[in-house]
């Protein structure tokens, strides 16, 4: 039996995790060579692409479909100005207590909103959103509904100079996309992943062959939080300024991310990386549309799921069976 | 008698809440089809009903006349069109497209009303009301919303059980190939379940435009009650529906009582709380 082993690099993975890491290592140079508009804009795109793979995971492995996702950013975001404000915390090292905070948070709300099934599950955590949303704009502390900013003083103790506050602030945005993907595609390369992927194709099929599907899902569910939270913590960090509407809005944290993966391609790890710079491209020629923008952008996410419900990397994928990272499972003989 | 007249007032705005919900049960009844714009159908039967009542200058309760058979139509076009070919037995895409749909129609309102609040003015029967002792008083407009409630309610469970169209929306909803095999057509049939829950959220969608102020983005608010009252309720029981948008309403009424920040959060609070101790809902009929 030990004959064979499982073989996960292909040659387009090869090619495809070089270009990753070659372009990592720019995007971290990218100081030195960008401007600070574009470096405000990378560190946006990552966020983006950070939060679309946790949202696929969460949705395209898992299956729990979330439309609520923005609770976890919103808390994240608010635990870090409470701390930041309240407690004297630094705030860089909130970002990781932001982290804990949510997933401490998410425990007992996967208890209650796992009771609903399929379906209604998805509006349960927009339920939960709202309750949050409402719970932050009845915090006083934090000026409830009207929202508040940092304090210069707190601002200054990320550095004292803008240009090495905002390119801290840029290589934590990078390490937090690479730390998630690389999270992502190890766990998917673990049993575990083997696992999602089953339940992914088939959960009864998953289920009948001893896999743990309510468990499993339950940590997916708490690790997206828990992600998710200190992504939000760091979009608001950049943005100084908070207030409940923007902190759990629907649009910005699950409406175009749930587009960006659906185009990007669900289920796929390459997805919402596609999705994300299809989005900004989008973005970058349509945003004098205003509102039209997002119908367009809803249009063709409803185009997508119906005739190429895989996502463009899907058809990609499915057209020259190619990976970027090595994910696949090939049973190869061991040579002797 | 304060707390009376709170209770009394959230009572009748749960008949609102349970007419949000009868829509919403209906076609998840019918065929397991959760609709994420259905809050954003309500607001648009508003904006059809502004529309109606402005270019023929008639009362907003008469314009259910045309909102109705409007909306009706809408349901069986997006039904066969576009919501038949994403149901399955993933829950994915039903979920993605109605979530997109709703995206679309939030911003094509918000483009052509832009994002002012509006109201429609029903006239003198606005501030009507009836004494019914002990100071206390019922508007005649919440009366009348109420009414239709249960008579929404009453018609849908006439209609669900002494019925042939009933009988083809059980039948497909127990078996849709058996369903087939019988000879009903089950694309037809989900047209027309869409249809009768796009007439409900007319009339919902006239009584909320008279009842208070309404802007593109309140949809989502109403979606929220309307799951929460059909949670409460328990799946798959029209009068357990009632009971939930009651209590929905009632909670939200006590809450605003308390401190007007609490409104909101009281209904939420409540639906948690019926989730943790008794989450097949109060009056379940089926499991879902």
């Amino acid at each position: 039996m030990s004959d064979v082993r499982v073989r996960h690099a292909s040659v387009s993975s090869w090619i495809g995790t070089t270009i990753v890491v070659l372009a990592t290592v720019a995007l971290a140079a990218a100081p030195w060579w960008a401007e600070r508009a574009d470096l405000r804009l990378l560190a946006e795109i990552y966020a983006y692409v950070a939060l679309a793979s946790l949202w696929n995971l969460l949705a395209g492995y898992a299956g729990l479909v979330s439309v609520g996702q923005q609770a976890y950013v919103g808390l994240g975001a608010y635990v870090l100005f409470g701390l930041a404000m309240l407690a004297g915390v630094h705030p860089l090292a909130a970002i990781p207590i932001a982290g804990f905070a949510a997933a401490l948070v998410a425990v007992p709300v996967a208890a209650l909103i796992f009771r609903l099934r399929g379906h209604y599950f998805a509006i349960g955590t927009w339920v939960v959103a709202e309750v949050f949303r409402l719970l932050a704009a009845q915090t006083s502390a934090l000026d409830g509904g009207s929202g508040t900013s940092l304090p210069a003083a707190v601002v200054l103790s990320i550095a004292s100079s803008r240009q090495m506050r905002e390119f801290t602030i840029y290589w934590i945005a990078l390490a937090q996309v690479v730390v998630i993907l690389f999270a992502i595609v190890w766990l998917l390369r673990s049993r575990y992943g083997l696992a999602l992927t089953a339940i992914r194709d088939n959960e009864l099929g998953a289920r009948s062959n001893g896999i743990d599907v309510v468990r499993i899902k339950y940590a997916v569910y708490v690790a997206v939080a828990f992600g998710t939270a200190m992504l939000g913590a760091l979009i608001f960090l950049q943005k100084i300024r908070i207030s409940p509407d923007t902190a759990f809005s629907v649009n910005d944290w699950t409406a175009f991310v749930i587009f960006i993966t659906v185009i990007g391609g669900i289920g796929r790890i390459e997805g919402p990386i596609i999705g994300t710079v299809i989005f900004f491209l989008l973005r970058q020629t349509l945003a004098d549309l205003g509102a039209i923008y997002l119908l367009i952008l809803g249009v063709v996410a409803i185009a997508v799921m119906l005739w190429a419900p895989k996502g463009l990397w899907g058809l990609v994928a499915d057209r020259f069976g190619w990976q970027v990272f090595p994910l696949q499972r090939r049973l190869v003989l061991k040579k002797r | 008698m304060e707390w009376l007249n709170t209770i009394l007032q959230g009572i009748l705005l749960g008949g609102l809440y349970a007419m949000f919900a009868a829509g919403l049960s209906l076609i998840f009844g019918v065929m397991r089809l959760v609709n994420i714009a259905h809050g954003d159908l309500i607001v648009l039967a508003a904006y059809v009903a502004l529309v109606t009542v402005q270019a023929l200058g008639i009362n907003p309760l008469l314009s259910l006349v045309i909102v109705v058979p409007v909306m009706a139509l809408i349901g069986y076009v997006l039904q066969r069109a576009l919501l038949n070919r994403t149901l399955g037995d993933d829950l994915l895409p039903p979920l993605l497209v109605t979530f997109g749909l709703s995206v679309i129609i939030q911003n094509g309102l918000l483009e052509l009303f832009t994002a002012d609040s509006v109201k429609l003015n029903a006239g003198a029967v606005e501030i009507e009301s009836i004494a019914v002792g002990g100071g206390l008083a019922i508007g005649v407009l919440p009366l009348i919303q109420f009414a239709l409630a249960v008579a929404v309610i009453a018609g849908l469970q006439w209609l669900f059980y002494r019925t042939a169209i009933g009988r083809a929306f059980r039948a497909t909803s127990d078996d849709p190939s058996s369903a087939q095999l019988m000879g009903l057509n089950n694309s037809h049939v989900f047209g027309l379940a869409m249809a009768l829950s796009l007439a409900i959220v007319a009339i919902v969608g006239v009584l909320l435009a008279v009842r208070s102020n309404f802007d593109p983005a309140i949809g989502p608010a109403r979606l929220i009650f309307g799951f929460e009252a059909v949670i409460i309720g328990g799946l798959g029981s029209m009068w357990g529906t009632l009971a939930g948008g009651i209590i929905l309403g009632v909670a939200q009424a006590i809450g605003a009582q308390l401190d007007p920040g609490w409104n909101l959060l009281a209904g939420h609070i409540a639906f948690l709380v019926v989730l943790a101790l008794r989450p097949q809902g109060l009056f379940p009929k089926v499991q879902g």
